[in-house]
């Protein structure tokens, strides 16, 4: 029996393969990248692409990833896959709409923070549950 | 018969509250369901990238020290996120959450804090800081059942980014925490810099190989690792928001059942006693024309 390597892909969203191959390849940020057992420990982030195993059985399984990371340790590989395609001028984009967007929504605010009407508010909150978990003792 | 007619639409308006809540408690039962399984689904994950964050802090063949991990001497500007569901309905599980971090902002001020910056996830609390007049920097709103790291990367990157500046010297995450169906915990922890007892030991001592750089591959992989503790604890809240929601109105339900059975009686009474009213004037009628 050939040698084989154990490799997890898993995403923030789901476990997407994990199990036994004899050969891993998938994009690399320098390029594409053959992971045989034992391999030398690499860190690398990974481009959007396919993840190609090899499986013991001969048959071959493809995986498509929106980038992420890799991690190869001598007989594990870690593939944390990315559910979004991340970049970042991507990211700066929604940060720098998110930004905007709370400021918008901030144009009236106070300027001072007022926790006496936050613990008034809170209070009422409280005593209203309170009141219903009272009033649903007494009717049992 | 006084009254009669106005009970028995009370009557009838209560059973269809609770056709309403009954609907609404298995709706939430089978949300629950599907949200403790994508919190689920988000375990590993985040248990890799722990664990690869863990390795990664004890290999030495680098000098980089990142921002996320190097501690400020003095606290003196601090960010919070704060998970709220969007829609209410769901006990006390909101009041509670926001409660825990007023108190927290208030200590943090008497302590010496000069400055608040808040990121909301969710529409309660968001409506909430907003009404407090709290600093809201960035929120992300109307996540629906599922919650997408795509709609959270812009929000959280705001204050991320505000600490990578040195704008902030901590960065604090308040949620509830899922523990049961019957038991949520409102918990507030300590999310930058990263504190070496979530990260906890590492499991082997590789030298890596850093493609291309060991800067690069590590500020990725922090980012990375802040986005999923900040979506394990939005998959959390959201088993929670489902839980908390279902127990309430499973409390409804029963509420409006007894209710029910209450008006149901002072009805029997009502009817009762237009009946023995009836009959006394009949026989007192008869009496008189016998007499």
């Amino acid at each position: 029996m050939a040698m084989t390597i154990h490799v997890d892909v898993v995403s923030a969203e789901a476990s997407i393969f994990s199990g036994l191959v004899e050969f891993v390849a998938l994009p690399g940020e320098a390029g594409e990248l053959g992971i045989l057992p034992g391999h030398m420990p690499l860190m690398t982030r990974i481009k959007p692409g396919t993840v190609r195993l090899k499986l013991p059985n001969q048959k071959e399984e493809l995986i498509f990833v929106a980038g992420g990371m890799l991690e190869v340790q001598p007989g594990l590989v870690t593939v944390l896959a990315d559910t979004a395609i991340r970049g970042a001028d991507l990211d700066q984009a929604k940060a720098s709409d998110a930004k905007r967007r709370a400021e918008e929504a901030m144009v009236n605010r106070a300027s001072e923070i007022d926790y006496a009407r936050a613990q008034i508010e809170l209070a009422e909150a409280v005593a209203q549950l309170s009141a219903i978990e009272k009033l649903r003792k007494g009717t049992h | 018969m006084p009254g009669s007619k106005e009970i028995r639409t009370k009557i009838k308006s209560v059973q269809n509250t609770r056709k309403i809540t009954k609907a609404m408690e298995m709706v939430a039962a089978s949300k629950m369901r599907k949200a403790q399984e994508r919190m689920r689904a988000a375990r590993p994950y985040s248990e890799k990238i722990r664990r690869l964050v863990a390795n990664l802090s004890q290999a030495n063949n680098t000098d980089y020290r990142h921002p996320f991990i190097t501690k400020s001497a003095n606290v003196r500007r601090i960010g919070l996120i704060v998970v709220t569901t969007d829609k209410g309905l769901c006990g006390g599980l909101n009041t509670n959450i926001l409660r825990q971090a007023v108190t927290r902002m208030r200590q943090s001020e008497q302590n010496g804090v000069t400055e608040i910056r808040v990121t909301c996830i969710g529409n309660k609390g968001l409506g909430f800081m907003q009404r407090l007049g709290a600093n809201v920097v960035s929120h992300a709103i109307q996540m629906g059942d599922t919650p997408h790291l795509e709609k959270l990367i812009g929000p959280i990157k705001v204050i991320i980014d505000a600490y990578q500046a040195g704008e902030l010297d901590e960065v604090h995450i308040a949620y509830t925490r899922f523990v049961n169906t019957m038991r949520q915990e409102p918990v507030i922890e300590p999310l930058l810099p990263l504190s070496g007892d979530r990260l906890g030991a590492p499991e082997g001592n590789w030298d890596y190989l850093y493609e291309p750089d060991a800067q690069s591959v590590i500020d990725e992989l922090l980012v990375r690792y802040v986005d999923a503790i900040i979506y394990q604890a939005v998959a959390e809240n959201m088993a929670s928001e489902q839980s908390a929601r279902m127990v309430a109105m499973k409390a409804a339900t029963d509420n409006a059942g007894s209710v029910i059975k209450e008006l149901q009686l002072v009805y029997n009474k009502a009817r009762q006693a237009a009946i023995t009213k009836e009959i006394s004037e009949i026989v007192g009628g008869a009496a008189a024309i016998a007499g």
